[in-house]
């Protein structure tokens, strides 16, 4: 398929989406739930869908489309969650080039690899003894990424209602930028983790679900490729190699099995 | 009690490209040979879902898991030494083949001046050349001894070159014609030529073309698929382990290959080896593997941690200089680079083989003049075009933000189009360079993991600065609009991907005083155990090792073979 009938599709499915994402809205407020300015707690703000990717994909009225079931959670709460969708949509926003992190699901991405063996640290040396160490060093800590996660999460939370008393996803953009640009240099004083430690990891990983195959629940569509022509996975590269650049439609590991 | 196993001929212990060598050339000639691998057991099959950046580049899913067992780094001996707890300056392989699986086949020569480095330095420019403390010597074998093994390594692997015209004298031309080139290895050809270099293309184990090897391995031409360096190789096309000589082995019948079998220590019984002892880590079983002859073929760090932990040899001890295991350890200075940006230029940065590049020596060895320079030794300048993976490449020039908006424009403009030109400079061995036993940190199996006490000297950031000055006017006679370079080496940090080019430990030598096996790789105190690869090298050489370690591969396995015949010290 060439670049065109790709885009043409793309606006088919989008307009679609907004029709629903429409009458979903009607739904919510004909039901009487509070929304809006309102904090909706518990359960009950759960299932409500806000702007996530569910509704655009419902089965029975999407062309082809199918719902994409890995866009639940595994590891974070649903706060938490907001929290990394909106940092790493600060990390790698949407612009005139394409999606952000948000819509990439960069955040369900970071949700499922902290779930696992990544989160776990399964295949680093955690034996102790524990020592602080110098910077050449690398990581000396005892707590594993999903911990680091859970705690920094925290932490930034507190930060952020003590510096503009709301909560970090209801900040506007400047304000996260100034939250994460505090963490990043350091300027947050914490215990038990390092802010910048913590920034770091939150940027690598939002590049991975910005950039890794589709597979991960990341990269969304392949947008991520898309905007930088990464053709992803080809068999071979042999005629173009000795050529000028060359924009190829990337294809992912599905089309492996 | 362990198990004990009946005896073999000879028990090679890790089984990648220096065991896998051994076991070829071996069986091949009649011996009964057992190969105990760690890790698990490896095809091309496994690879057909390698096209995977996440997993198997960011992941490391073919390189040694660190919670069973990793190295501790100090700077110097007044810092206490850490464990390396994540991956980063260098990466272990694991599992059959070894890093030979997940290599990027740049398979080089190292220069005649290599093997005398310290005559030669002498000879042209004064004993005082050499600062205190670095400890570098003669390798006990020539450039021309060591051409035919080089030769037939080359020819086994099926390297696909052109000839080096400033490198040693080749007795036969490579097996396979250089790999294709793109416009940026032509643009970099055309600068280098103008600035009166002399380039050539970097000899590729991804082979150019199919090629039948003299074992009568059959393989197919490399297709730039992108996914090479931390990769296996779907088509066979890259040159390892698992595709050339493991294959030979097996057929002879003479190959008993046990994969998950770790070894944990060489049995001795005065000045003879008779065996290792293993864990069969599927059971947790302890198992004794006696043999005539032992071969250590675990890589430069287990080489030396099995040779320390089963007391074999003299432990080299730093502050006299004395004893041999564990000295002269020495890496790579990779760090002297630039980057160009070109705002009309768009290039294919995406495809590319793991070997695939042009590269110049005017600047490797001594190919010029060092009287007015304070290092010895340089590196070769290449650029390589290995498949700029997305996750791995965000390419901005150094004043842009590293997250948000600007930070993702310009990583979406400069991605095809930026080009670096790299520099693989030489490591020279100092006298408080080395590895020892850690004194806190235990494997999985209990037993202390290797402690590396090194860092950058000023040698290395002398010839980080000149290289990557170098880089940078070859990056500007290629018309790159912006350049960035490096300015300062900084300290050695084990946190930042430099190169899995770590060498010494078990070094070799004429001199059994001052090394620790001839050059047949035969230990000088305990002639039944050869020690093979990187670890034999007594300094690193501006170059990628794997030739280097095939080539006394071949040389270790003749002497194996001569002494299986008539025993006794080879050399
Ligand atoms: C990403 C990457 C890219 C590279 N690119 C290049 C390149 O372009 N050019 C080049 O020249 N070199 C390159 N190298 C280096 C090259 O891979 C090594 O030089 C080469 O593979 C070393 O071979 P070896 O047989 O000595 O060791 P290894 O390949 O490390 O094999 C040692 C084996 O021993 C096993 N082992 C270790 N300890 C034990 C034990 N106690 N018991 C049982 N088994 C054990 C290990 O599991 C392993 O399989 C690269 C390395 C990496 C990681
Ligand atoms: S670049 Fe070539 S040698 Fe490397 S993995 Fe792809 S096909 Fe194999």
């Amino acid at each position: 398929m060439d670049k065109e009938v790709i885009s043409l599709a793309d606006d088919k499915n989008k307009e679609q989406a907004e029709r629903e994402r429409l009458s979903r809205r009607r739904f919510i407020k004909n039901s009487g739930y509070a929304v809006g300015g309102l904090a909706v707690g518990g359960v009950l703000g759960g299932v409500i869908p806000w702007d996530t990717d569910e509704k655009k994909t419902n089965p029975q009225t999407k062309n082809n489309k199918t719902t994409n079931f890995t866009h639940a959670l595994m590891n974070f709460s649903q706060n938490e969650f907001k929290m990394v969708e909106a940092a790493s949509e600060r990390i790698f926003p949407k612009d005139e080039n394409g999606p952000g992190a948000k819509e990439l699901g960069v955040a369900y991405y970071i949700d499922h690899q902290l779930a696992g063996s990544y989160g776990l640290n399964a295949r680093d040396y955690m034996q102790p003894p524990f020592f602080h160490g110098e910077k050449v060093q690398g990581y000396q800590g005892r707590l594993r990424r999903k911990e680091i996660f859970r705690i920094a999460l925290k932490e930034m939370q507190n930060y952020s209602q003590k510096k503009y008393k709301k909560s970090f996803a209801n900040l506007s953009a400047e304000e996260q930028d100034a939250i994460l640009t505090d963490f990043a240099e350091d300027k947050v004083n914490l215990m038990t983790v390092s802010p910048s430690g913590f920034f770091d990891l939150l940027r690598s990983m939002t590049l991975e679900g910005v950039y890794s195959d589709p597979l991960y629940s990341g990269n969304k569509d392949m947008d991520g490729w898309r905007m930088r022509n990464f053709p992803g996975n080809q068999m071979s590269y042999s005629d173009i190699i000795t050529g000028d650049f060359k924009e190829i439609p990337p294809k992912s590991l599905r089309e492996h099995m | 009690m362990a198990k004990k196993m009946p005896k073999t001929d000879v028990v090679v212990v890790g089984v990648g490209w220096g065991g896998g060598i051994i076991a070829s050339e071996l069986t091949k000639q009649g011996l009964n040979v057992v190969g105990l691998e760690r890790g698990q057991e490896r095809h091309t099959e496994d690879y057909y879902m390698v096209h995977d950046e996440l997993r198997y580049a960011v992941r490391y899913e073919l390189m040694q898991d660190l919670s069973k067992e990793t190295l501790s780094f100090r700077s110097n001996e007044k810092m206490r030494a850490l464990p390396m707890r994540q991956y980063g300056s260098f990466l272990m392989g694991s599992g059959l083949g070894g890093a030979g699986v997940h290599w990027n086949g740049q398979t080089f020569r190292f220069l005649p001046y290599d093997f005398n480095i310290k005559s030669a330095t002498i000879e042209r420019y004064g004993k005082n050349k050499i600062p205190a403390g670095m400890t570098i010597q003669d390798w006990g074998i020539t450039y021309d001894e060591i051409e035919p093994y080089y030769d037939k390594f080359e020819k086994m692997a099926g390297i696909s070159g052109e000839e080096n015209p400033l490198g040693g004298k080749r007795s036969d031309k490579y097996p396979t014609k250089p790999m294709k080139h793109s416009e940026q290895m032509k643009m970099f050809k055309k600068a280098t030529e103008n600035l009166k270099y002399h380039p050539y293309t970097v000899p590729s184990a991804n082979l150019s073309e199919a090629y039948e090897n003299p074992d009568g391995i059959k393989r197919s031409a490399c297709q730039y698929c992108g996914f090479c360096e931390r990769f296996g190789c779907e088509y066979g096309a890259k040159a390892d382990p698992v595709v050339t000589v493991i294959p030979v082995a097996n057929k002879t019948g003479k190959f008993d290959l046990r994969t998950h079998s770790w070894v944990r220590k060489v049995l001795h019984n005065g000045d003879k080896a008779t065996g290792v002892l293993y864990t069969d880590v599927t059971t947790g079983e302890e198992i004794e593997q006696p043999a005539d002859v032992v071969v250590l073929t675990s890589y430069v760090f287990n080489n030396a941690r099995l040779l320390l932990n089963s007391k074999v040899g003299r432990p080299y001890d730093p502050s006299t200089g004395k004893g041999v295991i564990g000295k002269n350890y020495a890496y790579q200075v990779v760090k002297g680079a630039a980057t160009g940006y070109f705002d009309d230029q768009k290039f294919n940065n995406f495809a590319g083989a793991g070997a695939l590049g042009m590269v110049i020596d005017d600047f490797n060895g001594d190919n010029f003049d060092h009287s007015d320079l304070d290092f010895i030794h340089g590196g070769y300048l290449s650029l390589t075009q290995t498949g700029q993976r997305p996750i791995q490449n965000n390419p901005i020039p150094s004043d842009s933000p590293t997250w948000g908006k600007e930070f993702k424009q310009n990583s979406l403009k400069y991605i095809n189009k930026t080009l670096s030109v790299g520099a693989m400079g030489a490591s020279m061995p100092f006298q408080h360079h080395y590895l020892d036993l850690d004194p806190t940190y235990k494997d999985t199996f209990g037993d202390p993991i290797v402690r590396m006490t090194f860092d950058f000297e000023e040698q290395d950031r002398k010839l980080a600065k000149f290289t990557a000055k170098k880089a940078s006017g070859i990056l500007k006679e290629m018309g790159a609009d912006k350049i960035d370079a490096m300015e300062e080496l900084g300290p050695y940090n084990i946190t930042t991907y430099q190169s899995t080019h770590n060498t010494g430990g078990v070094i070799m030598g004429a001199d059994s005083e001052t090394s620790a096996v001839n050059n047949y790789l035969q230990m000088w105190d305990m002639e039944n155990l050869f020690v093979v690869g990187a670890s034999a090298f007594p300094h690193n050489g501006g170059y990628n090792p794997t030739d280097t370690v095939g080539a006394l591969a071949y040389r270790a396995a003749e002497g194996i073979m001569k002494y299986s015949k008539n025993g006794g010290m080879l050399a």
